[in-house]
């Protein structure tokens, strides 16, 4: 059987003046999967989205989205896709309901799908209120009813949840995976890493407009590894506590004499805590803390883009 | 066709359900008009004499035209506004005409106007300036001047979705006010220097006050102006069917583009 891709994008470039928004950007999100496209501030991630869901040509390469070409037939491309924006897109002084009656209008989506979205979405209450009188919650969820009005083949969901409380975020995140369990496919940008390891078939690291790394949530984190760090009771025991932990990561430990930690990030995920102390105290380092977690994302944006970069 | 049609339709929808909700732009829009008419019909007017028409009926028509001009200001801001939120990105990921959503602007506007024009009628009988024409002059009159209205609102749109900011289109909007004093819309222009009044006759707004003062049989049609002045109906009605045709289809595009 061969892989339909929902998303097919080769070499996208795309400039605005001086800055390099793209450079280059292959993805392939096969149908009925939900991809996370992760990346920090300015990776290229609105961008991306906004070349595939036709609001802006890209300067070189193609893409095709729900198998249309998004250069060549952007209007059969608008006929499949839906988004939601990173910054509310509806209009803050219609009403919820007039909203989504406004979009099912121009979907020509039955009326009465509206009334059905605002009770999925429990917008009910506040139908009859303008949008911009909204909670960011309220209103992320009435953006994203407003892209559920018709099925879309191809649903493109911008930092869907950035700014948002835990309890919104959870909402969102259920939404999406209804859909994806309906067969929808989903292409999320995102900048929590937690987010793409909660609704994600597959993660994409894009950095300066370019792919830095893909694979499955589990992939990624065997890649990466953890980042270790201990505390040590003196700073005279920096240099011993570095080399145990060079022994055991493989990786050049960092040492930070004003904190007195030191720290190094292994791609050993064998590696346990229980370990590193009994190594660290076999060596006779006083340590006063110790830990062993996932890398914050900082973390793995530096070390997939050291790997490639000469030493500067 | 019939798809522009119901997508435009939606999108007029739109904009009169916002006007709803926040009339203080349109309601402003059209009350400063009614503010002019006072000024100048009872202020200025001691001060100025018109040949052929008595002062305050030769002032509505002008006061009429140069509200219909201000569709420049209202589409302008109103499609900045909509182009620097996430609207509008919303509206072109939808499989809708490129037309729709700048036409259902320029036609909600219209309405606006339409139904915003008649406290200023109101206010111009009350100070003795009566349609003295043929029924069927006067519905020529208002038919140009919701002609005027939509060519203005191309423009205005136009400029809306080029302009960098909500900011930057609100002051250029608010500038707009000055090219009724460079027509014949409150004073004739036989009184300006020579190069002042040929730019005063060639502007658009003096073609169409003239025609609206003529088919209202308000003022005559001055002789010795520039054609389109000359030439009143013609002039208003080639003037503004020129801006439709070039700002229209560059509003479209510029919505359009990618």
């Amino acid at each position: 059987m061969t892989t339909t891709y929902a998303v097919l994008s080769e070499g996208l470039r795309k400039r605005y003046g001086e800055v390099h928004a793209l450079r280059g950007l292959d993805l392939a999100v096969p149908e009925g999967t939900v991809c996370g496209v992760l990346g920090p501030n300015g990776a290229g991630k609105t961008t991306a989205v906004r070349v595939l869901t036709t609001l802006v040509a890209p300067d070189a390469g193609s893409a095709r989205v729900a198998g249309h070409d998004v250069v060549r037939d952007p209007a059969g491309v608008r006929g499949k896709i839906a988004v939601t924006g990173q910054y509310a897109s509806v209009d803050g002084d219609l009403t919820g309901a007039e909203n989504l009656r406004l979009f099912a209008r121009l979907l020509r989506a039955p009326r009465s799908r509206a009334g059905e979205l605002l009770e999925r979405f429990d917008l009910t209450a506040a139908a009859d209120r303008p949008a911009r009188t909204y909670s960011g919650g309220m209103r992320r969820r009435l953006d994203l009813a407003a892209s559920l009005l018709v099925r879309p083949d191809v649903l493109f969901l911008d930092e869907p949840t950035t700014g948002l409380d835990p309890h919104s975020r959870n909402g969102i995140w259920d939404a999406v995976r209804e859909l994806a369990a309906e067969g929808t496919t989903v292409l999320l940008t995102t900048q929590y890493l937690e987010e793409a390891d909660q609704l994600a078939d597959d993660i994409v690291l894009i950095d300066e407009g370019r792919v830095a790394q893909r694979g499955t949530p589990a992939e990624l984190k065997a890649l990466i590894g953890h980042h270790a760090e201990v505390v040590v009771a003196d700073p005279s025991l920096l240099e011993a506590a570095a080399a145990v932990l060079d022994r055991l990561t493989g990786a050049a430990p960092v040492l930070d004499a004003e904190r007195r930690t030191v720290g190094a990030v292994t791609a050993d995920t064998t590696l346990t805590l229980p370990r590193l102390v009994r190594e660290i105290d076999a060596a006779g380092v006083h340590i006063v803390d110790a830990s062993l977690r996932p890398p914050t994302l900082d973390e793995v944006f530096l070390r997939l883009t050291a790997r490639k970069e000469p030493a500067a | 066709m019939s798809a522009l049609v119901h997508d435009g339709t939606a999108v007029l929808g739109r904009h009169l359900q916002r006007i709803r909700h926040a009339p203080a732009i349109t309601v402003m829009t059209q009350t400063m008009p009614i503010v002019f008419l006072l000024f100048f019909g009872y202020v200025f007017a001691s001060a100025l004499a018109v040949p052929g028409a008595e002062y305050r009926a030769y002032l509505v028509p002008g006061i009429l035209v140069a509200t219909a001009s201000g569709g420049l200001m209202t589409g302008m801001f109103q499609a900045a506004q909509d182009s620097h939120r996430g609207v509008m990105d919303r509206f072109r990921t939808l499989p809708v005409s490129r037309a729709a959503v700048p036409l259902g602007q320029a036609l909600a506007d219209l309405v606006a106007s339409a139904v915003g024009t008649v406290p200023l009628l109101l206010v111009g009988l009350a100070m003795g300036w009566r349609i003295e024409g043929t029924a069927l002059e006067a519905l020529g009159a208002f038919g140009l001047l919701l002609l005027f209205r939509f060519a203005t609102t191309w423009i205005g749109i136009l400029l809306g979705l080029a302009s960098q900011s909500e900011e930057a289109a609100g002051q250029l909007g608010s500038a707009s006010f000055m090219l009724p004093l460079l027509s014949n819309a409150y004073i004739p222009t036989d009184g300006m220097p020579g190069w002042l009044r040929t730019i005063a006759e060639w502007n658009p707004i003096s073609a169409v006050t003239t025609a609206v003062r003529k088919l209202f049989g308000n003022a005559p049609v001055p002789t010795d102006a520039a054609w389109p002045v000359a030439h009143p109906v013609a002039g208003a009605l080639l003037w503004s069917l020129v801006l439709i045709a070039l700002f229209a289809p560059l509003a479209v595009r510029r919505y359009a583009r990618r």
